[in-house]
């Protein structure tokens, strides 16, 4: 099923800076088996905003986690920068599962942010950050530290820097969590709803980081509530219901003019 | 019945209460029948002669004694420490995907939790009847070199192995269950940045992980520094017990040998307590969430440990299956 009608008129996956083909993923196995995505198509160009929408369980997360390889997918495919994620094809067109080491490798590529933020408890908001470009990417302290102050400083959190995550607030540690996952000098960037579990007053602060973002050219896949930022800030919409997209296109289209009946429900339950 | 005073300069609050407290006469019975107690207690201890208190004073001292202290702490601090590390791999590999892992540790824990110590620390001392000779090569195929086991394994190290490789199987449990407490988001988020297992086993499960390893551990170091009185089952005789008992039946004066004993015990116990208290409030159980921390530097000792109990990624109650 090809959902992305605009994306599809596009030279096939050049500019793509993520394509998604026919995923399935099952978890568990015999009788306990959960069906959760049944074949989902998406690509997303670089530079490009996707917003997912869609209620509880339709599988957005899970969606979102194939991408990065938390969840090894059941069938179907996905690139991500022009690689195939988890898999290596051979000549004979065998799929062989790549060691964990590569697969860390792929996934130190693509930024993740979450609903509950995730930051080490034990480490200071700079150390956050400093972590990832220290342990994985070998760079050295100094470096580390002088790149975590400018991305610091980027989600406006100078004045905060030695404090733990504990003494911040829902919103401060997850501007601090969108800084820690840039300092990996992601091209793409996940976020899990990432305003869900913040105080009414402090939602704003993280969408303003994240438009920043996008305006800087950043490959967005955000998976939200938030029909205002869909609607300023993606360059497409995605609804998502029962492990299938049901409809997507631009904000205009999808939230303005929705098609489906199963959209129409959803938006009038958010709006 | 209260009494309210009038507002006075001082006091913000202009309504004060000063009410008379519950009557709590059970309070006062308890410490008299205590105390009643007590006093038989220390009676029946000090007058009666076969305690031998002269003799308590004139060994408590002795070198030999010391000595047996110093081998009871030496054996308490390296099996425990022999123990940690062997426990933090046998931890890992029952969490570990590879199938082959997880059964060897199964195996080890279930093994060594089901049989008696004392069982286990005769069968070190067999060993070299069992194995005169040990020897590293492929099995039933040529030998690479090989040793008498009696060069190697002498009572002391084979005391040391022995309760080292018993408490393993206990700690290894604490471990689990201080791995098993982390809140799985937080591997999660290392995953999502590409650090590799082993990374964020070290960097990011462990050192939140202790929150929870680190108090029981303690309480295992007591109990290891009596268990140490069995090795004279190997025999291994130099530690606090055996010297002590020795000493007594050289001198028909077994009474007042185990009173030493008993009192050694407790004072280490008594200083290892101590020092599990600023373990405990240090890995921070009851640490208020309002500790900040202000400026730069490191700040106070529990600073981290207190953000970690403040961000409540280590779920503190879990069910925890060790202690036998
Ligand atoms: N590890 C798992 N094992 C079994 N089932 C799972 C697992 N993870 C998710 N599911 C199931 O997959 C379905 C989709 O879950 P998912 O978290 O992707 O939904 P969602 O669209 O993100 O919902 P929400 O808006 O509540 O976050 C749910 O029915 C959930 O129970
Ligand atoms: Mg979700």
């Amino acid at each position: 099923m090809s959902a992305i009608s605009d994306a599809a008129a596009a030279p096939a996956g050049s500019r793509d800076m993520v394509s998604v083909r026919a995923v399935h993923k099952v978890f568990g196995h015999g009788h306990d088996a959960v069906h959760v995505l049944k074949g989902v198509d998406l690509d997303v160009a670089r530079g490009e905003v996707t917003v997912i929408l869609g209620p509880s369980g339709s599988g957005k997360s899970t969606l979102l986690r194939c991408i990065n390889e938390l969840e090894e997918i059941t069938g179907g495919s996905v690139v991500v920068g022009g690689d195939l994620m988890g898999y290596r094809e051979d000549a004979k067109g065998v799929l062989h599962r790549l060691h964990p080491k590569v697969v860390a490798k792929q996934r130190s590529r693509i930024g993740m942010v979450f609903q509950r933020f995730h930051l080490f408890p034990h480490m200071t908001a700079l150390e956050n950050i400093m972590e990832a470009p220290v342990q994985v990417r070998g760079l050295s302290k100094k470096a580390a530290r002088q790149r975590a102050q400018e991305l610091i400083e980027r989600v406006g959190l100078s004045d905060r820097v030695d404090h733990y995550p504990a003494q911040l607030s829902g919103g401060q540690q997850q501007r601090v969590a969108i800084a820690r996952a840039l300092a990996m000098d992601p091209e793409l960037m996940l976020f899990d709803e990432p305003t869900s579990a913040l105080d009414p007053e402090l939602v704003g602060e993280v969408l303003s980081v994240m438009q920043d973002l996008a305006r800087s050219g950043m490959t967005m896949i955000v998976v939200t509530h938030e029909i205002g930022f869909a609607r300023e800030v993606a360059d497409h919409v995605v609804f998502m219901d029962d492990g299938v997209i049901v409809e997507s296109g631009p904000p205009s289209k999808v939230l303005d003019d929705p098609q489906e009946q199963r959209t129409r429900d959803f938006l009038a339950h958010v709006l | 019945m209260t009494t309210q005073t009038p507002a006075s300069g001082s006091d913000p609050v202009p309504n004060r209460i000063h009410a008379r407290p519950v009557p709590r006469p059970g309070r006062l019975v308890a410490a008299v029948v205590v105390l009643i107690l007590a006093a038989m207690a220390a009676n029946a201890l000090i007058t009666n002669e076969n305690f031998r208190w002269d003799v308590v004073w004139l060994y408590l001292r002795d070198i030999v004694v010391i000595r047996g202290v110093m081998w009871t702490l030496v054996l308490t601090f390296a099996s425990m420490a022999i123990a940690v590390v062997l426990a933090v791999v046998l931890a890992m590999m029952r969490r570990s995907d590879n199938p082959v892992m997880r059964w060897v540790s199964w195996v080890y824990i279930w093994f060594f939790r089901g049989t008696p110590i004392y069982t286990q620390l005769i069968f070190w001392g067999l060993i070299a009847v069992l194995y005169p000779r040990l020897s590293l090569g492929i099995p039933f195929g040529p030998e690479f070199f090989s040793f008498r086991t009696d060069d190697v394994i002498t009572a002391f190290w084979a005391a040391l192995l022995g309760l080292a490789l018993n408490e393993a199987a206990y700690l290894a449990e604490i471990v689990r269950a201080g791995l098993t407490s982390v809140d799985p988001g937080q591997t999660e988020a290392a995953k999502a940045l590409g650090m590799k297992d082993g990374k964020i086993m070290r960097r990011v499960v462990l050192p939140q992980a202790m929150r929870v390893i680190v108090p029981p551990t303690g309480n295992e170091t007591i109990s290891m520094l009596k268990t140490t009185s069995l090795v004279v089952a190997v025999p291994f005789t130099l530690e606090l017990t055996y010297a002590t008992s020795a000493i007594g039946n050289r001198n028909f004066l077994p009474i007042p040998l185990l009173v030493i004993a008993a009192l050694w015990y407790l004072l280490i116990t008594s200083i290892l307590m101590v020092g599990q208290h600023y373990l405990e409030q240090y890995y921070g159980r009851g640490f208020g969430t309002t500790t900040r921390r202000r400026g730069r530097g490191k700040g106070p000792a529990g600073g981290r440990q207190a953000a970690i109990a403040a961000a409540g990624t280590v779920q503190e109650d879990v069910n925890k299956d060790v202690t036998p």
